[in-house]
């Protein structure tokens, strides 16, 4: 299916994505192509088959609800582009 | 020194005949010479790899070696490594230091293997020629104007250029067996959770494994029996037990059915790469195994499965990245929607951007049905294709990849185009199976790969069938030749 620039516009937002004027051409000409290659599943006849869920088909295992982690903020924190006294900054949300 | 495989030097180090700390200078040495031609290393441990080879030989003069400790080896630069920049081939985590190990990490290390470096890959796995690394592209030590394969390129053109005797990978759609493959090397992907995700930077959660690329199957088995295994840290890594697979190789074919799959062997595939499995199929069939033919009638499906389902997991999982908490962070935001948009469009490439793009499509409002559920239904039906072939063989037979290494630039163009390299080794990561890829001879002077598919958890079998067939020749001891013999 080929996408328009619109709609490539649209999904970069969803993605939280901001693609150059520049690169739009290209964007919207290959995830055309990428669409209409994964468009032949619509042929596959699936019938009443079950989704797969894990490749295993296993279930995921349960754990008693116990604190399990210890406390890293430092450590964590040094990756950061900037926090103050232990809190990670970004720019004012509420006026 | 330097051509000695993994279980050689691992021999040697037992006999006393060679120190970790020599192997490990002789290895830096060589990486310190000779990357600059390849670019297979992101970072260079140095001064932690000597420190890590003096404890492994005093460990060893204790009396408390393993086959591993004080082995050299490197780790692509997907797995978290405490205090050592962990980039994922993405600006986004440039100037990231891993706060935390990887489990695999952590049980090669208490193994005590010397970590030499972080391998070169393709921006957050997702590229099959390593050209997508913001770290520029890995060449072929085969031929400088090709690639390696991605995205584990820079673990296979270093374990290839023998600048370290083996290398830790990931492979979710065929990161570990294609680059294998391209560079005349043994690649193994384990069963979906027979090796911890913890620490691995997450591309496709369902899909992702970490295996290794090294020299042989000896080596692989060696080394799997070290990362696999039970880990409560990752909830999809299964609590079966961990044999020692390096001690169950016992050369013996006799009773193995191996199947040939008709969809690999069809037009597909070119004259000459066929003719080098099909003579592999020969030496397995000589060497006692039974040959039957089998068909998996919807593997036709599996690429455009695989580029619904992993996009989607994909553009789920990237969403972390968004200059809060760690990562790429643009200069003066305007406000919170412009840190996020600016950060990530800047810290991410293009193909890792067509991929989140790709993905949130697939998963949105209206579309989730006819893309996503309507590939985990195909996928169901691939995953039942080969049960039924394991009904009737024990591992399965075909190409690693459609052709020998392709040149530099030659699919950068076309994102599907560059998908279709990955047709042969797809299922068995959508199948969540074990699959190797092992040098079975050249074509045009360049590598080509035999791909063996095992039942999940038969890893044993499979290494076994790897182990026979580099035992009867001896296409995987063939180095490139010039400055990387």
């Amino acid at each position: 299916m080929k996408l328009t620039r619109q709609e490539v516009q649209n999904i970069a937002h969803l993605a939280r994505l901001e693609l150059p004027e520049a690169d739009m051409p290209a964007f919207v000409e290959n995830l055309s192509d990428i669409i209409t290659f994964v468009d032949q599943l619509e042929n596959a006849s699936t019938g009443d088959t079950q989704p797969m869920a894990h490749p295993l088909n296993m279930n995921q295992p349960l754990r008693p609800d116990v604190v399990t982690e210890s406390d890293h903020r430092e450590d964590y924190q040094r990756n950061a582009p900037a926090v103050e006294r232990g809190l990670y900054l970004v720019p004012r949300v509420i006026e | 020194m330097h051509q000695h495989t993994l279980s050689e030097l691992s021999g040697l180090l037992a006999g006393g005949e060679v120190s970790s700390v020599e192997l490990t200078r002789h290895f830096l040495d060589r990486v310190a010479s000779l990357d600059p031609s390849l670019n297979a290393f992101i970072t260079v441990t140095a001064d932690q790899a000597l420190a890590a080879a003096v404890e492994a030989d005093r460990r060893r003069s204790a009396g408390e070696a393993g086959p591993l400790t004080g082995v050299p080896i490197a780790h692509k630069d997907i797995f978290c490594t405490a205090g050592v920049k962990t980039s994922c081939g993405s600006r986004m985590l440039d100037s990231f230091v891993s706060p935390y190990d990887a489990t695999v990490v952590e049980r090669l290390d208490a193994a005590g293997v010397v970590c030499l470096g972080k391998t070169n890959m393709d921006e957050f796995a997702m590229g099959s020629s390593n050209e997508t690394s913001w770290y520029g592209p890995v060449r072929n030590p085969w031929d400088l104007e090709r690639v390696p394969g991605g995205s584990s390129g820079g673990s296979a053109a270093a374990v290839s250029a023998r600048l370290a005797p083996a290398a830790t990978g990931t492979d979710t759609g065929g990161s570990i067996r294609q680059p294998a493959a391209l560079v005349g090397i043994t690649g193994l992907k384990p069963t979906y959770g027979r090796v911890s995700r913890y620490g691995m930077i997450a591309f496709a959660s369902s899909l992702d494994q970490a295996g290794t690329l090294t020299r042989s199957a000896e080596d692989a088995a060696l080394l799997l029996t070290a990362m696999a295994g039970h880990d409560p840290r990752d909830s999809t890594c299964v609590d079966v037990p961990v044999p020692d697979y390096a001690a169950g190789l016992s050369g013996d074919l006799t009773g193995l059915r191996v199947g040939l799959v008709r969809e690999f062997l069809d037009d597909g595939l070119d004259g000459d790469n066929r003719k080098a499995i099909e003579a592999a199929a020969s030496v397995l069939q000589d060497l006692g195994a039974e040959l039957v033919e089998v068909s998996l009638p919807n593997l036709g499906l599996s690429v455009p499965t695989y580029y619904v389902v992993a996009p989607a997991e994909c553009s789920s999982n990237l969403s972390r990245f968004d200059g809060v908490r760690f990562g790429h962070r643009c200069e003066d935001p305007r406000d919170l929607l412009d840190l996020y948009e600016r950060s990530r469009s800047e810290g991410f490439g293009a193909e890792v951007k067509r991929r989140i793009l790709t993905g949130t499509y697939v998963l949105s409002a209206g579309y989730y049905d006819a893309y996503y559920l309507k590939a985990q239904k195909v996928r169901q039906l691939i995953a039942a294709d080969f049960r039924e072939a394991f009904g009737r063989a024990d591992v399965l037979l075909g190409p690693t990849t459609p052709t020998p290494a392709f040149r530099l630039g030659e699919k950068t163009d076309n994102p599907v185009t560059m998908y279709l390299n990955d047709i042969y080794t797809i299922g068995a990561n959508l199948a969540g199976l074990p699959g190797m890829s092992v040098p079975c001879g050249f074509v045009n002077d360049l590598p080509v790969g035999l791909h063996l598919i095992a039942d999940h958890f038969d890893e044993g079998r499979l290494l076994n069938t790897a182990h026979a067939f580099q035992q009867a020749t001896g296409w995987h001891r063939r180095a490139p030749e010039g400055a990387f013999a």
